[in-house]
């Protein structure tokens, strides 16, 4: 680990996307080893973050920051760097592009080579979004990542592949307006009362602490709630992702599941929660009644899909839910529940899809009622497909229980007090941890209806007869996230020791938590603000004055 | 020992590892070897453990086994402590019955199956998902926290999922398989929410924490009862209780060991073992007590009924395992917890023995499974007759056999809590009796209503299916010696299973202030304060404590007698009837139609919960469906419309109002240029005349202004 | 008796106007350059009169200036209706309008 190695990361895939522009564009299987390769070295060149992580860090990694000027005169700064949080998700983001530029082979037979641009291109966007340090470099990447799949979606889609792809950029880019406002509004005030102007996130997190500051954050929480709320994605934001991810190809959906929808959760891990606390807690409840509506409303609506991918891409609503569920809980096992959750999100459901994509690759149709039967046809696609519904829909032993057990641990200890208040009726503390349990059970029943609909049964259908099981190429790349979930599932050590420090440190950041004893950080924390109002915040002391804001 | 617990669930993991990665390839035999063998393995090392356990003190009987974490506790940065689980398996008198009952029954159940199993498709993955089950099951029963024992609890889920749906390719199969799951989750669902609402108020999840602080006064009565409840309906779920019970008779699609074993003896008691197992908390939450009690005798009574018309020889003995284990909740709920547990290990043996034995039947009838289709059996199928004669008066609860010893325990001890209760449940044994009469009558006795084809190939079941009967037939008769109720002797035997697993359900156990034994009102004494007085008021009530106190013997050699004879009475009388007289049930069943129509239907329960539930659920979704395509994302295409509007708005604007400034300018300039193009004639005369003009003008001019 | 100014004067007025509408009304282009002879003519007069009246030369040294000028003048207008006559075979003013606009 080496200052500089993040942004080898994040621009060799760029790299490789301009070498491709040199290939001719008959010579597609050259072009398709060589995008897989670059990917692939990627992917290697990213796993020293992980097995050589510092897991005492609470904060940035000061071996990997790089810090440069870019624009002075605006306070730009060309910032890269990781902690426990970001770290995880690079390395996520990594495995699952060397996978989808595989999964690609057999999918995509025209416009190769610009095909394999883009999604090393976006693969650059996309590190670019997880390592930035500065605003304005953050902002350039989150637009940067747009443009790619944009176009993976426009050009290699399916049979609405325009309305999709234009649906997906305009309201992902309307809410990174809407962002752009909250980070000036930042920008503005800070320069405005520290005396310097800048966008660097390191020095802006400290606004968390500056109760002057709390009036213009209960805005900029609004303005960041819509642009993050549109790429979680939470409800009612959410009617993009169903077109989008059915008119994609295989490997954009992949990506698009896998990753994109991280950022928005990203973004309020990174953003909300430590830089306007006072916000977050305020308006805690009403983040955690759009969870769970999306929780319960997403797994309802994936029950009755007759589009194989459509269903999946619910349940993407469903399962974000759960994660957005434990974020908000504001206490250690729902964030760390939730980051982790996110992680297997990618994972199993970039599962999904690929498995989606084997199908689709074999009689290009995504009715349900197309298939049925297919266990006898397909038996290592049955037992693949059997151990990612199992993992999507929480069995112990797998990664999904790991994630929803913990951040429905965080949920149960939510207290009464945060809650909202209907008709008279006041539904707070256990309602949603209750809700959210629901999710399990509809989980279940929407995913092993697909899988009976799909795979149990007769083998009626003629066409499905000639259906071939899974070939070498792509048992390859399901078994990495196969073997992932396992992994997680039954040893997530590793995972929780590098997540524990930041996420205690968030915590710790917003706050007087209402169970449990205090961390001996001062008598000026716990709830109710009792104790003595310190007159210089403490770093991680933002109860000033008594009356909680809860 | 005690560190080597893990290796109980481990060895029939690695069957599964086994003959789920290898089992294709692998010969029959080394298939069925390797399984039979694991689960032989984990019998043994059961066996050594609760041998060792045995020669500790009576009071000190706990073997703990902390492997390792698996979600290792966190930081938690001031605030609300973080989720811990270790992978902790624990043995005491309780788990020490569950992994004997688990392990022997199941390496039976193993044996059995590789007859039964042999002539199908998929053999190893069979053995497999058994094997898998193995683990799961021994997990739930050995783990030391609600957490373990979740792994567990989902673990066979999906095996019995896996099972149920065995034969995939037929629809029933697979929809008996989600079913299960489903109900099963519901269950879940409560179970979950329980779990980690005492995991929010004590923040841990390990049985030996919880316990201790329920037990030193912890938790409001409130939330005890709300936990104790939620706990329950997740037993409900996985037991087959009302409402959730639903699942259990269509899960007999699946191949018959599997239903012997898991659907029986094993996994359908998980619901009661975790109840018993968190009997102390149980203790302070007297009203959740008093509604599984009721529920479970609603239970027995309900599924008695529908066994009594139900035509498929796996069906009758499903609802007859709905409505044993009715009695296991009902012992509980009465606070008969040791009796419950007795119960379940009777259950196991002769409800696997039954299963197994249809099974030998169904085999031996090409997989009929219809009783009208049966009769006559007696002589054609002697071992099997004779197994299954013993299984009958096991369940009946002749006197003497096991079903008797744990049957009767349980119908006093309800007495003592409700007489009423247990003219229900007395009223229930003599259905038990009846319905199992009847199943007798059908495929036994009388004259053979089998077509020719059928009966010429009846055959009698191979060695290897023949032994596992037998010993599951002697433990039916002689398995009820292992707990002779005090009246009749118990205190002098040198072991009783109940004295056995008091320490399990005796509060003290798990006092931190002090250990051992601690009547009643000395652990009230030692919580002293408010809390207390309700626990102790909930002590006093009549669930009371595992032991029994003083009770009149007469009363219980009463009605001992009472339900005996009664027993003994119906099937005597039932022989009668379906030997012999066949045309007087003809007569009955005409007279009953109606009655017989509304059992034989199951009171249509399945068709209830689908009309009221599941279609509504559907329409709801659906309705989800539709206000997503139409309110939501027409929110988003009406923005789209409104800005394409806004867009036309600005089209007009830009060509007709900028645009046409633009063009006015020219137009003025057009027709001024026309105006003024005529002076230029070209004759110089009228530039000349022109000029002479404004000359004169400004001579004029000149001269007004001088 | 010497003749009054105003006499002169109106005379040259009347020699004027005379050679003004000769120039503005006729259609002959040597008409044209009589008229303006006219008006020259009509100038000169009034600087003579004016002169007697102030009994200065200058008015007359002026005058047979004005005399040069017309005969400069006139030769060269008689050669440009010459030319014009060559090109257009009509030195008819009316019909000569190529730059109307």
């Amino acid at each position: 680990m080496f200052r500089g190695l993040l942004s080898l990361i994040a621009y060799v895939p760029l790299a490789g996307a301009l070498a491709i522009l040199f290939f001719p564009k008959e010579k597609t299987k050259a072009i398709a080893w060589f995008a897989t390769a670059v990917a692939g070295i990627d992917f290697l060149i990213s796993l020293p973050l992980f097995f050589q992580w510092d897991t005492s860090l609470a904060g940035f990694d000061e071996t990997t920051l790089e810090r440069y000027e870019w624009i002075p005169s605006i306070g730009v700064q060309y910032i890269f760097g990781l902690d426990g949080i970001s770290v995880l998700f690079v390395l996520l983001t990594t495995l699952l592009g060397v996978i989808a530029a595989v999964s690609s082979w057999s999918a995509i037979t025209e416009r190769v080579k610009e095909y394999y641009i883009f999604l090393l291109a976006l693969q650059t966007g996309m590190l670019g979004v997880f390592m930035s340090l500065d605003f304005f470099l953050f902002y350039v990447f989150w637009e940067v990542m747009l443009v790619p799949m944009y176009f993976l979606i426009g050009i290699w889609g399916g049979k609405n592949k325009l309305y999709a792809a234009i649906k997906f950029f305009l309201y992902t880019l309307f809410g990174s307006v809407l962002m752009l406002l909250g980070i000036l509004a930042v920008y503005f005030y800070y320069g405005s009362t520290a005396g310097v102007y800048t966008f660097d996130i390191t020095l802006l997190h400290n606004l968390g602490q500056d109760p002057a500051f709390f009036e213009l954050s209960r805005w900029v929480f609004w303005a960041f709630f819509i642009g993050f709320a549109i790429k979680v994605p939470m409800f009612p934001f959410h009617t993009w992702l169903p077109d989008a991810h059915t008119e994609a190809p295989t490997a954009g959906s992949v990506i698009l599941a896998g990753v994109l929808l991280k950022m928005g959760t990203y973004g309020f891990v990174r953003f909300n929660l430590p830089m306007l606390p006072e916000a977050t807690k305020l308006y805690a409840p009403y983040v955690l009644a759009l969870s769970v509506i999306g929780i319960i409303y997403g797994a309802m609506v994936a029950m009755v899909q007759r589009d194989w991918k459509k269903l999946v891409a619910y349940s993407s609503v469903s399962h974000l839910g759960f994660c957005m569920l434990g974020v908000f809980a504001l206490n250690v096992n729902g964030i760390n529940g939730g980051i982790l959750q996110m992680i297997n999100h990618g994972l199993s459901t970039g599962a999904l899809f690929l498995i989606v994509g084997i199908v689709y690759e074999r009689r290009h149709t995504r009715e349900i009622s197309e298939y049925g039967g297919l266990s006898k046809q397909m038996p290592v696609f049955a037992t693949i497909f059997m151990i990612i519904t199992m993992a999507s829909i929480g069995l112990p032993a797998l990664n999904g229980f790991i994630g929803e057990f913990t951040i429905l641990a965080g949920a149960f200890q939510i207290p009464p007090e945060v809650a909202v208040s209907f008709l008279g009726i006041t539904l707070g503390g256990k309602f949603w941890a209750i809700c959210g349990v629901t999710g399990i059970v509809l989980g279940a029943a929407y995913m092993l209806w697909l899988y009976q609909r799909t795979m149990f049964g007769g083998l009626d259908n003629p066409e499905n007869q000639k259906m071939s099981d899974c070939n070498t190429r792509e048992i390859l790349y399901l078994a990495p996230l196969v073997a992932a979930c396992f992994w997680i599932g039954l040893y997530p050590r590793p995972f929780f020791a590098i997540l524990e420090r930041p996420v205690a440190k968030l915590v710790q950041q917003l706050g007087g938590e209402q169970e449990g004893v205090a961390l001996g950080a001062g008598v000026g924390h716990g709830v109710g603000g009792l104790g003595a109002a310190a007159d210089v915040p403490v770093p991680g002391d933002d109860e000033q004055g008594a009356g909680a804001s809860r | 020992m005690s560190d080597f617990l893990w290796l109980i669930p481990i060895f029939p993991a690695i069957g599964f590892l086994v003959n789920g990665l290898a089992g294709r390839r692998i010969s029959k035999r080394a298939v069925s070897a390797v399984a039979c063998g694991v689960v032989l393995v984990s019998f043994v090392l059961s066996c050594a453990a609760v041998v060792q356990l045995a020669t500790m003190p009576s009071d000190g009987r706990y073997m703990e086994n902390r492997v390792a974490p698996w979600v290792p506790a966190v930081e938690d940065g001031g605030g609300a402590p973080g989720l811990a689980i270790d992978w902790l398996f624990v043995l005491d008198p309780l788990s020490a019955v569950m992994i004997l009952i688990v392990t022997g029954v199941g390496s039976l159940i193993h044996i059995y199956s590789v007859g039964y199993m042999w002539e199908e498709a998929g053999y190893w993955r069979y053995f497999a998902y058994l094997n898998l089950f193995m683990a799961m099951m021994l997990t739930l029963v050995l783990g030391g926290s609600l957490a373990v024992m979740f792994v567990g609890w989902e673990g066979v889920g999906l095996c019995s999922y896996l099972l149920i749906g065995f034969f995939y390719w037929k629809q029933d199969c697979a929809d008996a398989g989600r079913k299960a799951f489903i109900t099963n989750r519901i269950g879940d669902l409560a179970f979950v929410i329980g779990a980690l609402t005492l995991f929010a108020s004590f923040g841990t999840l390990e049985f030996r924490g919880i316990l201790s602080a329920v037990v030193a006064g912890q938790g409001s009565v409130f939330l005890l009862t709300a936990v104790a409840l939620c706990l329950f309906v997740g037993a409900c779920g996985k037991s087959a209780q009302i409402p959730l019970y639903v699942w259990l008779p269509d899960a007999m699609a699946g191949p018959t060991p599997v239903s012997a074993l898991i659907h029986a003896a094993t996994m359908v008691t998980a619901g009661v073992y975790m109840v018993c197992r968190l009997a102390p908390l149980y203790m302070q939450a007297p009203l959740a007590l008093t509604i599984i009690a009721i529920v479970g005798c609603a239970t027995a009574i309900f599924a008695a009924t529908i066994g009594l018309a139900q035509n498929d020889i796996k069906k009758v003995l499903a609802y007859s395992t709905v409505s044993q284990l009715g009695y296991m909740f009902l012992a509980a709920g009465v606070g008969a917890f040791g009796a419950a547990i007795f119960h379940l290990m009777t259950h196991a043996f002769f409800k696997a023995l039954l299963f197994l034995g249809s099974g030998a039947v169904i085999h031996a009838l090409h997989h009929e499974q219809d009783m009208m289709k049966m009769g006559g059996l007696r002589k054609l199928l002697p071992v099997t007759y004779a197994v299954f004669l013993c299984g009958w008066v096991a369940i009946a609860g002749v006197p003497l056999t096991a079903g008797f010893f744990s049957k009767d325990e349980i119908l006093w001890r309800t007495f003592l809590f409700s007489p009423v209760m247990w003219g229900i449940a007395a009223f229930t044994a003599l259905l038990t009796a009846f319905y199992m009469t009847r199943l007798m009558g059908l495929t036994f006795w009388g004259k053979s209503r089998m077509d020719h084809h059928t009966e010429a190939h009846v055959h009698e079941v191979p060695g290897v299916m023949k032994w596992p009967l037998m010993i599951l037939a002697g433990l039916a008769l002689v398995g009820g010696f292992l707990s002779i109720p005090a009246a009749l002797g118990g205190s002098a035997m040198p072991f009783t299973l109940e004295r056995w697993l008091e320490p399990v359900f005796e509060p003290g156990t798990y006092a931190t202030a002090a250990g051992g034994h601690a009547a009643i009102g000395e652990h009230a004494a030692a919580a002293g304060d408010a809390a207390s007085a309700a626990h102790e008021a909930a002590a006093a009530t009549p669930h009371g404590s595992p032991h029994g106190e003083e009770h009149s013997l007469a009363l219980e050699y009463g009605l001992m007698a009472f339900s005996s004879v009664l027993a003994i009475f119906v099937l005597w009388w039932g022989y009668g009837l379906y030997d012999r007289m066949p045309q007087k049930l003809a007569a009955w069943k005409a007279r009953f139609a109606s009655v017989h129509e509304v059992l034989a239907n199951k009171y249509w329960v399945d068709e209830l919960y689908d009309a009221l539930v599941i279609q509504n659920f559907y329409r709801l979704c659906r309705a989800a469906l539709a206000f997503d395509v139409r309110v939501v994302d027409g929110v988003v295409h009406m923005v789209r419309n409104v800005t394409v509007g806004t867009s036309y708005l600005s089209v007009f604007w830009d060509t007709w109002v900028v645009d046409g400034l633009v063009n006015l300018l020219a137009k003025v300039v057009r027709v001024a240029s026309r105006g003024l193009r005529r002076f230029q004639t070209g004759v110089p005369q009228s530039y000349a005349t022109v000029m002479v003009f404004g000359l004169f003008v400004l001579i004029c001019v000149y001269m007004y202004l001088s | 008796m010497p003749i009054p100014v105003n006499h002169l004067l109106s005379f040259s007025l009347v020699l004027f106007i005379i050679g003004m509408i000769g120039v503005l009304t006729r259609r002959n282009a040597i008409i044209v350059l009589m008229g303006i002879e006219l008006m020259l003519n009509a100038a000169n007069v009034n600087f003579v009169a004016f002169s007697r009246m102030h009994g200065d030369l200058a008015g007359q040294i002026f005058a047979v200036f004005n005399i040069v000028i017309a005969a400069g003048e006139v030769a060269v207008g008689l050669a440009i209706i010459i030319a014009l006559y060559r090109n257009k075979d009509t030195i008819n003013v009316d019909e000569i309008s190529i730059m109307k606009g």
